[in-house]
């Protein structure tokens, strides 16, 4: 956290727009090079690329469209194929090939992931600032908050929320972030206790800052790149959370998703003659979970080496 | 601050976390789209009936009425009569509680003993093989979703080997000659292991990680170092003194990993069709039986911040300086 500090004294010197941006900006890079100069960071950050590909170029790396029918040559339907170089993943009950519903369904995990975790950071970041700055009564009462929001059991409060708001990609990310920042809004707090003791935060008590503003230009962008990381981990927990939400049959019915092919294979009893269908879906979502939270290892390293095996 | 207090403290505050998560559960069950009286009365019936149910029930009472009724049902253990079974739903969770508990009851243990135990095995051979097996075995069980490896366990010890049967939790046309006789037979057994031993294996990587880090952070110590300096044993300095200052941390993460439990059971139990409470909310939530989701909902919030109360009251027991913040 020591480079950060250095960037924030001379945010104070230049004011503008662009000062908090570039010093944000800036630690982001600093957590760049954090993540690359572990193992667990390159990997994880690998893998993450190789599905954002998957993700961005779904429609040219698709050797099929997901939910059409696929035939032999002889004309007969494909359906049941076990993995073979036109079905690289095999066929589905349905003749679809499941490589390209995997591509396809990339999209909808990672942005339902992203989305869940951008509005938990929001929300905990958020939370996290006030409770630590203000502290007092208003931290007790925000911290009892997040208190209940550890003590809801998660899964079955995500379930009766779809149950009662409808099955929708915009319910599933309401309701995933309006848990999950529980974790970052506790992070956030401890880093805000120790921040506001600092001396650029006198300073700019001592020059009338108002409250609204010390705690968005000069606390937050020293606490954003930790945000972000463990933003990273909600992703993680947020496409885990989709692809069961999805696999109980309570994702959005319109749109492919892993979950969502996991359900039908079980829905459909085929488990036991077609391996494969069951298989591939789940492997993807737990390298693309492993590659967020190999990341976010890589960090916990850095801010406390003693975790690190040398 | 004294213990007692202490624990008087903590009760209220669970009180009213259960208090909130009641009122979270009567807010969302009225805002629904479409008749917000379909929490207690099945919008099949026909008006009449529905009518006569509606003023049995007080709904046609204003809000404020409703909820102080809910509440004080809510104590007294009242939580409605289920559309589907036509029986007042209490009767119908609680033998699915009780195969839920005989199914996490044993799993949370065995988790958290072997967690435990490699946990700190791997922080006392820290940077050897195993230590990196370890961290890199448990982030992967992190990031395993469990309905997959149910899913898994099943195809192969259940569909390829034949082990163990595929579903449910007795052979079916069994009878139990006595209470103690439904659990204790090998035909139950042979049902549970494959579930139980699915869901140690996912709730094996919390405490495992958080006991190695918390060994590797008290590693340093001084009272580890006056322990060594007084001579003692080195097998005594690690077990009467190092772990058992490591194991305070693991305290405070149980009630995040029965949360946890609770939500992988409700997965683990669709896939193994285990009669038990987390497969009965699937049940009401996808066939829109909202007073049975709405207690299931509630009976699992209970068992989880109960179960924080007591590791809070555990926490302090150990350690006297949370009593002093």
């Amino acid at each position: 956290m020591v480079e950060n500090q250095n960037c924030n004294d001379e945010e104070t010197r230049s004011p503008g727009l662009l000062g908090p941006i570039r010093s944000i900006g800036r630690g982001i890079f600093n957590q760049f090079k954090i993540i690359t100069g572990s193992a667990f960071g390159r990997i994880g950050l690998i893998g993450m690329t190789v599905f954002f590909i998957m993700a961005i170029f779904a429609p040219y790396l698709a050797p099929y469209l997901p939910y059409k029918e696929t035939y032999h040559l002889n004309g007969d339907l494909a359906f049941l194929e076990p993995p073979s170089w036109e079905h690289l993943f095999g066929t589905t009950l349905m003749a679809q090939d499941l490589l390209s519903q995997i591509i396809w369904g990339t999209r909808r995990t990672l942005v339902i992931g992203l989305s869940a975790a951008f509005g938990a950071a929001f929300i905990g970041t958020n939370i996290g600032l006030i409770a630590g700055y203000f502290g007092g009564k208003v931290d007790l009462f925000l911290m009892r908050l997040t208190d209940i929001a550890y003590g809801l059991p998660f899964l079955p409060f995500a379930m009766v929320a779809v149950l009662i708001f409808g099955r929708g990609d915009m319910v599933l990310v309401l309701v995933i972030s309006s848990i999950l920042w529980r974790t970052t809004s506790r992070v956030i707090r401890s880093q805000v206790l120790t921040l506001k003791e600092r001396p650029f935060i006198s300073a700019a008590k001592t020059m009338g800052a108002s409250s609204s503003r010390i705690i968005y230009r000069h606390i937050m962008p020293n606490v954003i790149p930790l945000s972000f990381l463990y933003s990273l981990i909600i992703a993680g927990d947020a496409v885990l959370i989709e692809a069961s939400l999805s696999f109980l049959g309570l994702g959005n019915p319109n749109t492919i998703s892993w979950g969502q092919i996991l359900f039908y294979c079980f829905s459909s009893q085929r488990m036991r003659v077609a391996w494969w269908w069951g298989f591939f879906p789940g492997l993807c979502i737990v390298l693309l979970v492993l590659s967020a939270f190999f990341i976010g290892r890589s960090y916990e390293e850095t801010i406390n080496p003693r975790l690190r095996e040398m | 601050m004294e213990l007692r207090i202490f624990i008087v403290k903590r009760f209220l505050l669970m009180i009213l976390t259960l208090f909130f998560i009641a009122t979270i559960a009567f807010v969302l069950f009225r805002v629904m789209p479409g008749n917000p009286t379909a929490v207690v009365i099945s919008p099949a019936l026909d008006p009449e009936a529905k009518q006569a149910l509606m003023h049995q029930f007080g709904l046609d009472k204003p809000l404020y009425v409703q909820y102080w009724l809910y509440i004080s049902n809510l104590v007294k253990g009242d939580m409605g009569v289920s559309f589907r079974y036509r029986e007042p739903v209490m009767e119908i969770l609680w033998p699915r509680f009780i195969n839920t508990l005989v199914l996490i009851g044993p799993a949370a243990l065995l988790a958290l003993i072997i967690g435990l135990l490699m946990g700190g095995l791997s922080a006392a051979r820290r940077a050897t093989k195993f230590d990196s097996i370890t961290i890199v075995g448990s982030l992967t069980i992190k990031a395993l979703p469990s309905f997959w490896t149910s899913m898994l366990a099943l195809m192969l010890f259940a569909y390829i080997l034949n082990w163990v049967p595929a579903a449910g939790m007795r052979t079916p046309g069994y009878e139990p000659k006595n209470f103690y006789d439904q659990f204790v037979n090998l035909d139950f057994l042979r049902h549970l292991i494959l579930p139980l031993s699915i869901i140690t294996l996912h709730f094996i990587a919390e405490p495992l990680m958080t006991m190695r880090n918390s060994m590797l952070e008290t590693q340093g110590e001084d009272f580890i170092e006056m322990a060594r300096a007084k001579g003692i044993g080195e097998r005594k300095v690690i077990y009467n003194h190092w772990v058992r200052n490591a194991l305070l941390p693991v305290v405070s993460i149980v009630p995040m990993m029965v949360g946890h439990i609770m939500g992988g059971e409700v997965l683990v139990e669709t896939v193994f069709s285990w009669p038990g409470l987390g497969r009965e909310i699937v049940n009401a939530v996808s066939l829109y039986d909202y007073p049975l989701a709405q207690a299931s909902f509630f009976l699992l919030a209970v068992v989880v911040v109960g179960l924080n109360f007591i590791s809070d009251i555990a926490y302090a027991a150990l350690d006297p300086r949370i009593r002093l913040e």
